[in-house]
């Protein structure tokens, strides 16, 4: 493989470097490297980030191929500046078995766009009454070690204990959808004086709280650690601070959209905006920001969540739950953290790439940008304004809320270890 | 007004006026031997209900009739979803088939709301109940009856509802009749309480343009006209209420709470009543009681809604009156 030098990037946003990638790794990083046998690649102006690392995306297949392949989701992956993504177990069969997670794993290795790191479901096809085989899943070629029955919640108690203790045995990490089911039976909205207006069944905010509560508790209980997938409330925001507070081993995500959009979206009806959990208040919507900027919340985790059109063109009630995010999640991080000034692009690295590569111990991704570390970087065009145009996206699915919507910045190459898979803002 | 009746919230005093004031005049032609005008002669107009109703089927049916228009009944049984076929498909099925107003029954809030915005079809759509959201021509209906008592069918032409104090009685969280009441009644100026145990309040309810009590004795003394309204059984599984018999004790209208009410005062359901648990047959039978009434206005105002969505500006009825004269 060639050498590649991006030359004079702002690397983190701060100082100007060129960065010399050779083969998989990156061989140096300073001022007035030589471009000698280097393709060039011009980047004045632009940021240079780890390549980004999703927690929390759905692929779909096996199962759903009609919504997204992993083909056509790393694809849009790439596309977005990520490097690596952690598929959600709840495909058609569920990721319950060391079979599936390998079949997963194997087509991310294949396709190439995209490390995929497959995640294994806590419970037998999600149903919350007896354990998967973790340990299996763990020693199978996708070495799983993060595991989630999201889409659903781990509600049972003394299940949720379980799972805590028994994936401490390989390190592993248990991440909960915090919704308890008995409180948001017929849910469709965040529940609040929209959803009362609306007449939409509503999602109240201590059904997510209660949940993330009782977990940290159990994980404080048994000396383990938990992580809260995307959470939406001021609530579990204070609960997060709390447990971090008191010393347990607790880390949270937050979704693109659950900074940015409020649920006064819904009184379109348009079940573009609808999502699970729901989109929160204002007042959410700046504890989360201010819970991401202050580290309380570690990662921005996508909750990418492909549907066909015919899923999202109907009726509120009938519409399938979820948007798409791994195209748009770093320009709506710019416009909601890094141009409000409550994260530096250095800290949009260590919430979109370092920590969430630690917390699902992504091997080689989220490194510094530095010599001898793996070539896995994005090149991103702050600058840029435009607005959102899904029939662009690479992902099969196009169910966005922000079609028509002017986003700040593009990525303009990704980089897999050192193979560039998206060069002037288009897929290799 | 706006192209399409989805909200009682998207009326303006004026519009609501205007309805109420044409429901006067469609009213008129009930009293007639042949209960029938022209003005939609040629008009299709299709009632599309995905969820069961008899009563205001049939009343938007006979309102359509009554103003000539040609009527198709689709009814859905069970909802779109169930049945695998969407409700964008069926708009587009009847937008092929060219009708002119679309009368939407659906049990998904906000249907109604995405039929008339989606670009699936481009008639005139009217809500006839979308899941716990509205029923704006229900609470039209409510208006009307209360206006026709409180005021009289001469008198309260051009008038609204300015000092009435209303009172809603029930299961408030999952009533759409009472969404669409609460809005409407406010912009016809009345003073509007809802009544009802705090499991049945919806939540942010202090936003609303009304008070909220719990205690039904102490509002009733204050009431020119109580609206009951019907608590679906299914509910006490979920721990609204303890028990039927509780429910009724605390929130029932029976003979001694009416008593406490003033004289004039009006007693409402919007049908059909669960008699001896909400309202006891006493109070449902009395000469209070307007439930049948509610009913043949429903047709008045639904007349008048239909006429003023797909008629011409012209006054509906006029020149038949003059005839008469």
């Amino acid at each position: 493989m060639s050498k590649i030098l991006i030359r004079g990037a702002k690397v983190l946003g701060g100082d100007v470097q060129d960065v010399l990638i050779d083969g998989e790794t990156i061989e140096a990083v300073g001022a007035g490297l030589s471009a000698e046998g280097a393709d060039v690649i011009e980047a004045e102006g632009k940021i240079l980030l780890p390549g980004l690392v999703d927690l929390h995306t759905h692929l779909r297949e096996p199962g759903r191929e009609d919504s997204e392949t992993v083909l056509t989701g790393t694809r849009a992956a790439a596309s977005g500046g990520y490097t690596a993504v952690f598929a959600m177990a709840n495909t058609f069969p569920v990721a319950d078995t060391a079979g599936v997670v390998e079949q997963v794993y194997r087509l991310g290795q294949e396709h190439g766009y995209c490390d995929v790191q497959p995640i294994g479901a806590v419970t037998v096809g999600l149903e919350g009454s007896k354990l998967a085989e973790l340990g299996a899943m763990h020693e199978s070629a996708a070495g799983v070690t993060v595991f989630s029955d999201d889409g659903k919640c781990v509600h049972d108690a003394v299940i949720m204990r379980r799972a805590l203790e028994y994936v401490k045995a390989f390190g592993g990490v248990v991440a909960q959808h915090a919704q308890e089911p008995r409180l948001t039976e017929g849910a469709q909205m965040n529940e609040g004086i929209v959803s009362s207006e609306l007449g939409l069944g509503g999602w109240p905010a201590v059904a997510e709280e209660s949940i993330i509560a009782r977990d940290v508790l159990l994980a404080e209980h048994v000396g383990s650690r938990v992580h809260i997938c995307h959470l939406s409330t001021a609530g579990s925001v204070e609960i997060v601070r709390w447990a971090k507070s008191r010393g347990i081993d607790v880390t949270a995500e937050v979704t693109p959209h659950h900074l940015l959009l409020t649920d006064e979206m819904v009184r379109t009806y348009n079940p573009v905006y609808k999502v699970n959990p729901p989109l929160r208040t204002e007042r959410d919507v700046m504890a989360l920001r201010e819970a991401l900027a202050d580290g309380t919340i570690d990662i921005v985790a996508t909750d990418h969540a492909p549907h066909p059109h015919e899923d999202k063109d109907c009726e509120w009630a009938a519409a399938a739950m979820g948007m798409v995010g791994l195209e748009t999640a770093l320009s709506v991080v710019q416009q909601t953290m890094v141009e409000t000034g409550l994260l530096t692009w250095a800290a949009v690295a260590d919430r979109m790439s370092y920590a969430p590569a630690r917390i699902g111990q992504a091997k080689g991704h989220g490194r510094p940008v530095s010599a001898g570390e793996p070539a896995n970087l994005t090149l991103l065009d702050s600058a840029y304004r435009g607005e959102v145009d899904p029939a662009g996206f690479a992902s099969r699915s196009r169910n966005t809320p922000y079609e028509g919507r002017e986003l700040p910045g593009r990525v303009t190459h990704t980089f897999l270890r050192g193979r560039a898979t998206v060069v002037d803002g288009k897929l290799a | 007004m706006k192209r399409h009746l989805i909200s009682a919230a998207d009326l303006t005093r004026d519009d609501a006026v205007l309805i109420l004031d044409t429901a006067e005049e469609m009213a008129r032609v009930a009293d007639r031997p042949i209960k029938k005008l022209p003005t939609l002669r040629g008009r299709t107009v299709c009632n599309l209900f995905f969820e069961d109703s008899t009563r205001t089927r049939i009343s938007f049916e006979a309102a359509e009739k009554r103003l000539s228009a040609d009527v198709i009944n689709f009814a859905a049984k069970g909802s779109s979803v169930s049945k695998g076929e969407s409700l964008k498909d069926t708009a587009q099925t009847l937008e092929a088939m060219g009708v002119d107003a679309v009368v939407i029954r659906h049990g998904a809030s906000g249907a109604p709301y995405r039929l008339a915005t989606s670009g699936w079809i481009d008639a005139p759509v009217i809500n006839a109940g979308d899941g716990t959201h509205q029923h704006p021509t229900q609470a039209l209906l409510d208006a009307f009856t209360m206006r026709r008592r409180l005021i009289g069918p001469d008198a309260g032409l051009g008038q609204d509802l300015s000092g009435r104090r209303i009172t809603l009685v029930g299961d408030v969280l999952h009533s759409r009749v009472a969404r669409s009441n609460v809005d409407l009644l406010h912009t016809l100026g009345a003073e509007v309480t809802l009544v009802a145990p705090p499991t049945l309040v919806p939540v942010g309810v202090e936003t609303w343009p009304c008070e909220v009590s719990y205690d039904l004795d102490r509002v009733l003394p204050k009431t020119d006209a109580v609206m009951m309204l019907r608590v679906q059984r299914e509910r006490m599984n979920a721990a609204f209420f303890p028990t039927e018999r509780e429910y009724s004790r605390r929130y029932g209208l029976d003979g001694e709470r009416m008593a406490r009410m003033p004289e004039h005062a009006l007693v409402m359901h919007p049908g059909p009543m669960v008699r001896g648990m909400e309202i006891t047959a006493e109070v449902a039978d009395s000469d209070r009681c307007t439930v049948v009434e509610q009913v043949a206005n429903g047709v008045s105002v639904r007349m008048a809604v239909l006429y003023l969505l797909l008629g011409g500006n012209e006054p509906a009825v006029t020149h038949t009156r003059t005839e008469e004269k």
